[in-house]
Parts: C-alpha cells; sequence; structure tokens
C-alpha cells in the first residue's frame, strides 16, 4: 500500500473544485491545493487579509512584496482580482460567500466537529487567527490532513479530544489514505483509498465507524 | 483651512496617555505604522492595551514596544507569529495579559465601534472555548455568541498616500485592518510614505476617508519586509 503524497492529497481535493466558486485555502498542504487547479478552470482563491482573486507564488525577480497572502507569503494577482480591508474581507467569510474552505486539521469528529487551533486547555499561548471564521462561515469546509498522528493515533474519530475550531462544519477529509465524507446523521463514508490498501486496514487506523459510499 | 499634515513624531502622537487602547494597523509587515511603534516607544508610555493581528516578531516593532514594558494586555488573533520570542516570554512570565479573538471577530469588533454598535451576535466561535464567558442565543436554530465592540483611544495606521483633510490610500495588500481601524479611535494617526495636493487623490481610490484621521506624518518607510510565517 502507498500512501498519498501531500502534493497528491492536494490535486485529489483540487480535482473536485468546480468552475466558479469562490475558494479560501488553509496554511499548510491546503496552500498546495491551488497548483493543481488547472488553468482553463476559473477557481477565485480568496486570502483573508483582503485578496480576492490570488495567484500562484510569483517568479524570481517579479515579486510585489505589498501583496501577501494569510501566511505571510508573497503572491501574484489574476486578472479580475481585487483588495478589501479585513473588515469585508471577514464579513465575506462569516456572511457565507465563500463556496470552500481548506483547512488543516488536528482531529476531525464523525458528526463534522473540527479541532484544529489548540492542542489543548493549557496551551500556553493559542493561535486561533481566521480558522474559526471560516469554519462558522464558510459554505463547505474540507479539511486535508494525514490520516493518523505521527505516532499512529488515529485522527479521525468520534468524539475531538482536542478544543473545537468549530462544530458540524467538516463536509469532506482528504487524507493520506482516503478521501471521506461526512455525512449528517451518518457519519464518515468512504469515497476512495490509496492503492492497495483494504476498507478493514482504514477502519483499523479510524477511531470511529466508517461506512461504504454505495 | 484644515490641515492634518504634522512634522514631527512628538506632535504626532502628543496626548497618549498611560493605560491607553491602541489600535496597530497592519498584517505581517504589510500595512504596519512601524515608525508610530518606533516614536510610542520612545515616549515611555506604559500599560497599553494593544489590539492587533499578531503578537510582533524578534525584538522590532510591535515585540520591542512590549519588550520595553509598555503593554499590560494584547488583543490579536494569532500570537505564535514567526519568532514571538518576547511575547512567550512576557506570557510565561505572567507580565502580559493575552486576549485571544477570532481573526474575523477581532476586525467585526473594531467595524463594531466605528459604527456606534456596541455589540453584535456572531457565529464563529459559538461552542468552543472562545465563547466562555459569553452571552448565548439560538437565532433561527442555530447558536450564535454575544461579542462586544473594541473602542480605543488611539490608532496607528499605515497608508501609501494622504492628503492635509487626512484622506488616506492603501496599497495592494496594505488595507488590512487599518481602514477599520482608522474609524474606530478617539485619535488616529497615520504614518504615510507621500503626502499629495488636496484634490490629488481621485475619491474612489480614498480608502479612509480624512473625517476618520486626526494626524498625518510622512515617513520614508519604503518596501514592506516580507517574511513567512503562520496566520
Amino acid at each position: 500500500m502507498t500512501p498519498f503524497t501531500r502534493d497528491q492529497m492536494a490535486h485529489r481535493a483540487a480535482d473536485d473544485i468546480p468552475e466558479g466558486w469562490c475558494v479560501n485555502l488553509g496554511i499548510g498542504i491546503p496552500t498546495l491545493v491551488a497548483n493543481h487547479v488547472p488553468n482553463t478552470r476559473e477557481v477565485i482563491f480568496q486570502s483573508e487579509n483582503g485578496v480576492i482573486g490570488m495567484g500562484p507564488a510569483p517568479a524570481k525577480g517579479t515579486e510585489n512584496v505589498w501583496n501577501i497572502n494569510a501566511g505571510k507569503q508573497l503572491i501574484t494577482l489574476v486578472k479580475g482580482a481585487s483588495f478589501v480591508g479585513h473588515a469585508d474581507s471577514f464579513a465575506m467569510i462569516r456572511g457565507g460567500h465563500i463556496d470552500l474552505c481548506v483547512l488543516g486539521g488536528f482531529e476531525v469528529a464523525e458528526n463534522g466537529d473540527l479541532a484544529n487551533w489548540a492542542t489543548g486547555e493549557n496551551d500556553t499561548a493559542p493561535a486561533v487567527g481566521g480558522a474559526m471564521d471560516l469554519a462558522a462561515g464558510a459554505k463547505r469546509l474540507w479539511v486535508i490532513m494525514d490520516h493518523t498522528t505521527k505516532d499512529g493515533r488515529p485522527k479521525l474519530l468520534e468524539k475531538c479530544v482536542y478544543p473545537l475550531t468549530g462544530l458540524k462544519c467538516v463536509t469532506r477529509v482528504y487524507t493520506n489514505l482516503a478521501t471521506i465524507d461526512v455525512v449528517d446523521g451518518k457519519g464518515f463514508v468512504v469515497r476512495d483509498m490509496a492503492p492497495g490498501l483494504t476498507f478493514d486496514e482504514l477502519q483499523a487506523k479510524t477511531a470511529a465507524k466508517l461506512h461504504q459510499a454505495h | 483651512m484644515i490641515n492634518k499634515i504634522v512634522q514631527t513624531m512628538a506632535e504626532a502622537l502628543a496626548g497618549i496617555k498611560d493605560g491607553s487602547t491602541v489600535l496597530i494597523g497592519g498584517f505581517g509587515s504589510v500595512g504596519q505604522p512601524d515608525a508610530l511603534i518606533e516614536a510610542l516607544i520612545e515616549t515611555g508610555v506604559k500599560d497599553l492595551t494593544i489590539a492587533l493581528n499578531n503578537a510582533g516578531s524578534g525584538r522590532v516593532g510591535v515585540a520591542k514596544l512590549m519588550d520595553n514594558g509598555c503593554v499590560r494586555k494584547i488583543i490579536c488573533s494569532f500570537p505564535r507569529s514567526s519568532d514571538p520570542v518576547v511575547f512567550e516570554t512576557l506570557y510565561r512570565e505572567g507580565k502580559l495579559e493575552l486576549e485571544i479573538t477570532p481573526q474575523g471577530t477581532l476586525a467585526e469588533r473594531i467595524r463594531a465601534a466605528a459604527a456606534g454598535i456596541p455589540a453584535f451576535f456572531t457565529a464563529t466561535g459559538a461552542g468552543t472555548l472562545l465563547a466562555r464567558g459569553k452571552e448565548s442565543r439560538v437565532i433561527d436554530g442555530r447558536e450564535y455568541i454575544l461579542e462586544t465592540a473594541l473602542k480605543a483611544d488611539v490608532a496607528l495606521v499605515e497608508a501609501w498616500q494622504a492628503d492635509r483633510w487626512g484622506n488616506l490610500v492603501y496599497r495592494g495588500s496594505g488595507a488590512n485592518f487599518n481602514p477599520t481601524m482608522a474609524a474606530a479611535a478617539e485619535l488616529t494617526v497615520a504614518q504615510v510614505q507621500h503626502i499629495v495636493e488636496l484634490g490629488d487623490l481621485h475619491p474612489h481610490m480614498v480608502g479612509t476617508p480624512g473625517v476618520y484621521v486626526n494626524r498625518v506624518i510622512q515617513v520614508d518607510r519604503g518596501e514592506p519586509w516580507t517574511k513567512p510565517e503562520e496566520a
């Protein structure tokens, strides 16, 4: 069995984004999703610091240091791009105008709860950024993360252990082992799996009941 | 004649008292009023409550403001920016109070203050640790929490251009928190790279009308430095 790479996970998510959606990508693997949406498909990438119509990273020598994304990385703008301030940018997010947000995750529960901002109540200095706004406001929330922690503990659970970012907000999870829908009233439904992986093997790495898609 | 342009930092920051609440614009280094922050440190002001997105980086700017003992409390969304050494030390030693606010709630609390709205309900943070101690209400079947406006004594902002009325034009992603903060304080001071003649700013380009701005000081800041960090 070969787990999906970071780029393969991003590519699978990108494949599922239709033309016309306005999408906010979180830091880490989610940022890679933009690289896998073909130029022929118009998808608008929004960055919460007030950039609508973000393009790929600039080529060396063409950087404009006034244009950065939420991760403070230099960006380009696509034709049709616009700038707004933070209040308007988050009104866009909180008001339900973002079709999709893709975030990383520490844990996802079978009811769609997401934990991705703090690792415990005694965390010295938790940092939430825009994650709770996106979790509460985006029309859909997909999570890209490894299926288990580095030491093999499942990250898909019946109930999150870490403090929640948002309640019942995750609709799909792309892991290095599978793509799993979070279905209201049912839980985790497996859409596809890494080549060579069996359903039972995937279930053994998941701390909640998995359902086969029919 | 209205003329909000001042020539010295002493004039720009005159009257800022110990214990003030200060909004500081910028996201990363873009749109950050770093010359005003440096000058604020020089005034020796104490016990400030500052509100901004991050908690400073390295030992410059906002980090230096905290390092110099000017800050009692910080309200921000993401204190773990790159190299947050000063914040982490002061926070661990109990010398700095932290109020974590989701980024959009931070922006909206400031916008509410600017618009005369004392509090508002939002779904952001409902059911999480950040809802503790806050009133919650179910509206149309969904849970919301009550967040209060964040009014300030002072806002320090950065813009690309200004005229003598205090009209401000931002550049690139440099607007970020600046226009919202500029409108939410009793005293708003803008650091700008260029002063232009009244009438030279196209009305459609003005990001902050001068009505919100009290003082403008020209500073050759140059290009923002950029250092990727999590947000």
